[in-house]
């Protein structure tokens, strides 16, 4: 790294904590205490203090420019101020610590490489100081410092400095943060700001200021995996020119890319940059480059270019750690417009799973809507496959945006865990306009049923109800006009998979042949319900990656003892009676689902119950939108 | 020379990008001051060489002279999609609002009338957050109101570079792709990538200009950098802010920000 980045490269820093903390009032006096403010600033700001009628320096004045905030004495946007001291340059980035005015806290919170939580003397840690601190950790921010502020009120008292500083590392600890430093500072008089003053020299850390000095500017991740997402397509004279910015990751010329979700590869021929420069052999994370390929492939805004060994996952569900904004809750059933990287796609609310309380941490699985400013864990589905990374693995691409009409409504990070990737094995690539052809098939077959074709598929114990619960769903289905069928083990065993016995081996290609034709069965149209216990869930998210984002996985849940008392074909009695080795429940497992699209409880629901619950999920999901079916219209 | 302006510059290029892909029309103020002009060569640099929406200068007659030259050199050697919208006179402005306020609201009024004309859903232009108060609250794409207003106590939520891209019928946007560049940033840029600028920044006699406006209400401020050198230098050591020799910014408390509210870059 050269002196040059060391020197010149700016600190992005925010100052975060309740409101009338004394943030602004923070920032003011940093600025005046580093030689920071312009000529003339002090002048102007003394002279509008007298103006206003008070005698004391308002310090915040300098940073609230707004008519609006000066009257009501409150930071209503974000802001952001440069100075520098002797090691290097800064921008402090000022965010409001009211309640109202979280989503600019977010705006300028998420731009930080670093954090100064600041929390009042007098009143500790409060609602916000909270709120503020866990959104850090949600955005991603990792070094964070606390200052004291206000210690002259309490006399500069040593013990108050504990009390409160002890308070706020117990709760950044149960969050996963770790704070570098805690400074006792009064901003308004400038104790331990830039230089320490005479009034605590009980403590030995930094000052504020060496505090700044200490944190790292973030490195451009170079070392995770390549993902260069597509930002849009130039056609200049006669070369066909991909840009986008590398995300993280290293792209070079001669590198084998993998665009998702489309599965084709090609060779990078050159970096584009302007003016011309042969000599760009490479790009490295944070670069806007554009790049050619050696092969006329598909390629469009959205795609998601990685190395062949280290693509990002493929899956039409997630689960997201989100914070909301909108004044309109987030609701089970809604859907939203997501965006990562340059990738748009609708989501619908599956399921809302936790409710996370920013105050006492609690997590309740006692889920309602989640309204402003709240935390929530939560299921979102898509209607086709999206190139996703989790957090964990790429914190650049893991995280989403969501727009609820025009708006930005809230953000989270992307979680995998428990969901498989629905990646197929790489196609060959000299069949690109027949793969074309078919997806338009597809989409012309729904236009013409009506309906799209899935797979809804029926997992559970034996005895849990699939069967009895497939034929009353289909039946109903087929009477209000779908294309419907159901597959179990009647149907299949007697021919398609007539030379297969129950060992381990046996079930598993049991499952895998009828994924592998209800997928086909969806792809001509047809809504396919399918009634196997399917105890692995190997097995069944293979079959949910024979029709990605066509499969519906519907776990039929009683349990044991209720299927055992059921036993409709007295199979439990002869498991019991050691007639039927590996019967599943009783001497071989039953993997439950880990997140079922939909869960449908026999034990407590009358099959009717049962059966219009499953109607109503189903039809949620094949009918053709409002949209598409102007689509219609306009093709015709 | 200044690796970090690499990381400045490819934010900067991610963003025109974004506006082209998602906002159309789209058109881009350049006022020819060293702002627009570094932010016009990095349009160039994101489309290989072109500049694929047209260039307009809200035109009040009252640029200096050496600024039209500029511009006409500019036009003709990089072969500029260039546009003058000639603003309205002085005398239609609001009676209430101080003198230099006033002159500096024919520029809102310009850009009122051609957005009416040509029915722009986007405009770029090239302010950053360090020049003035009001423009550090400022979103990278910030929408306008139907009337035009910039409604500053509302503004959309901004992060993860995800924006604002989508509207009503009616409304735009503006988009600002060197809000996180400073002026020390931009000269020091101008240096690196031989960008051309117009000659009233370098002193003469003792004076320059550090911002570039009507001759009306700027004026020149003490300085001796004659080269470009001596400008960075300058604003290595400097506590003189930026826009010191700008009038309107001083009338009143409140007059920026009442510019700004209705319009103003």
């Amino acid at each position: 790294m050269s002196d040059d980045i060391l020197k010149y490269q700016q600190l992005r820093v925010v100052i975060v904590g309740h409101v009338d903390h004394g943030k602004s009032t923070l920032i003011g006096r940093l600025l005046h205490d580093t030689d920071s403010l312009p000529d003339g600033k002090l002048e102007e700001l003394e002279a509008i203090c007298k103006r206003r009628g008070t005698d004391a320096l308002e310090w915040s004045f300098v940073l609230d420019a707004m008519q609006a905030e000066r009257d009501q004495a409150v930071t209503i946007d974000t802001t952001q101020i440069w100075f520098s001291t002797a090691l290097r340059e800064y921008v402090i980035i000022d965010a409001p610590g009211h309640r109202e005015f979280l989503k600019n806290m977010i705006s300028g919170a998420a731009a930080a490489d670093a954090a100064i939580l600041v929390v009042d003397a007098v009143e500790g840690v409060q609602e916000q100081t909270r709120r503020h601190a866990y959104l850090l950790h949600l955005l991603g921010l990792r070094q964070v410092s606390v200052v004291i502020n206000k210690l002259d009120t309490v006399g500069y008292d040593t013990e108050r400095f504990q009390v409160v500083a002890k308070d706020i590392v117990t709760y950044l600890q149960s969050i996963g943060l770790s704070a570098s430093h805690i400074v006792p500072i009064s901003a308004r008089h400038g104790d331990m700001i830039a230089a320490r003053g005479d009034n605590m020299s009980w403590y030995q850390g930094k000052t504020l200021v060496d505090v700044l000095d200490s944190f790292e500017v973030a490195m451009p991740p170079l070392a995770r995996g390549l993902r260069f997402p597509v930002q849009d397509v130039y056609r200049y004279d006669d070369k066909r020119i991909v840009v986008g910015r590398v995300e993280t990751g290293i792209l070079r010329k001669g590198d084998t890319v993998l665009f998702s979700p489309t599965n084709e590869k090609a060779v990078v021929t050159s970096i584009e940059v302007w003016p011309d420069d042969k000599d760009k052999v490479e790009a490295h994370a944070g670069e806007s480059v554009g790049i050619t390929l050696d092969q006329k492939i598909f390629v469009e805004r959205g795609h998601i270019a990685s190395h062949e060994t280290n693509p990002p996952m493929l899956s039409n569900v997630f689960r997201a750690h989100l914070f909301w904004l909108s004044q309109k809750p987030l609701r089970v059933g809604n859907s939203y417009k997501i965006r990562y990287g340059t990738h748009e796609a609708m989501v619908t609310v599956q399921s809302i799973d936790k409710m996370i309380d920013t105050q006492d941490l609690a997590q309740s699985d006692e889920v309602g809507d989640v309204e402003r400013n709240a935390v929530a864990e939560v299921t979102l589905r898509a209607r086709e496959l999206l190139p996703v990374d989790p957090y964990i693995d790429n914190f650049r691409t893991g995280r989403i945006v969501l727009y609820d009409g025009y708006d930005v409504v809230g953000g989270g990070t992307i979680s995998m865990d428990g969901y498989a990737d629905q990646r197929r094995s790489i196609k060959p690539k000299s069949d690109n306009l027949y793969e074309v052809e078919l997806l338009t098939s597809y989409e012309a077959r729904a236009q013409k049923n009506g309906h799209y074709g899935a797979v809804f598929w029926f997992t559970g114990l034996s005895g849990a109800g699939k069967s009895t619960l497939a034929m009353a769903v289909e039946k109903e289905l087929f009477e209000k006009g779908y294309y419907s069928y159901v597959l179990d083990g009647d149907n299949v065993r007697h021919g398609l998979n007539v030379d297969l016995g129950f060992s381990p081996e046996d079930r598993a290609e049991n499952i895998r042949r009828v994924g592998e034709v209800a997928a086909l069965m969806a792809d001509a149209g047809q809504v396919v319900v399918s009634a196997f216990i399917s105890p692995y869930r190997e097995d069944r998210d293979r079959a949910r990656a024979a029709a990605p984002a066509r499969f519906f996985e519907i776990f039929v849940k009683a349990d044991l003892s209720t299927c055992e008392q059921r036993d409709p074909k007295g199979l439990y009695k002869k498991a019991r009676a050691g007639k039927l080795p590996e019967f599943t429940g009783i001497d071989s497992p039953y993997e439950s689902p880990e997140n079922p699209e939909l869960v449908v409880d026999t034990q407590h629901n009358d099959i009717d119950t049962c059966v219009q619950q499953i109607i109503r999920y189903i039809e949620q999901n094949i009918v053709l939108s409002e949209k598409e079916g102007h689509k219609i219209v306009a093709l015709s | 020379m200044y690796q970090y302006l690499d990381d400045l510059e490819s934010r900067s290029l991610y963003i025109i990008r974004e506006a082209y892909k998602r906002v159309d029309p789209l058109a881009m103020l350049w006022s020819i001051g060293k702002d627009s002009t570094a932010l016009l060569w990095m349009v160039r640099k994101a489309f290989y060489g072109r500049v694929p929406f047209p260039l307009v200068l809200l035109d009040t007659e009252m640029e200096l002279d050496e600024v039209y030259a500029f511009r006409d050199k500019l036009v003709k050697d990089w072969d500029l999609p260039m546009k003058s919208e000639l603003c309205p006179p002085e005398e239609d402005m609001d009676k209430t609002l101080p003198p230099a306020t006033r002159a500096a609201m024919r520029k809102t009024e310009g850009l009122r009338n051609l957005l009416e004309k040509e029915k722009y859903r986007g405009i770029i232009a090239g302010i950053r957050r360090d020049e003035q108060a009001m423009r550090a609250k400022e979103r990278v794409f910030s929408p306008r109101t139907l009337d035009g207003d910039w409604d500053y106590k509302d503004q959309p939520a901004e992060f993860w570079d995800q924006y604002k891209t989508e509207f009503p019928d009616g409304c735009h946007v503006r988009i600002h792709p060197l809000l996180h560049w400073t002026e020390l940033d931009i000269w020091r840029y101008t240096k690196r990538e031989n960008i051309p600028y117009v000659s009233l920044y370098l002193a003469k006699d003792g004076k320059r200009y550090r911002s570039l406006g009507e001759k009306n209400i700027t004026f020149p401020v003490d300085s001796e950098a004659a080269t470009i050198d001596d400008i960075i230098h300058e604003l290595e050591t400097t506590k003189t802010a930026e826009r010191s020799g700008r009038a309107m910014d001083k009338e009143t408390e409140d007059s920026f920000e009442r510019l700004r509210a209705s319009g103003y870059m």
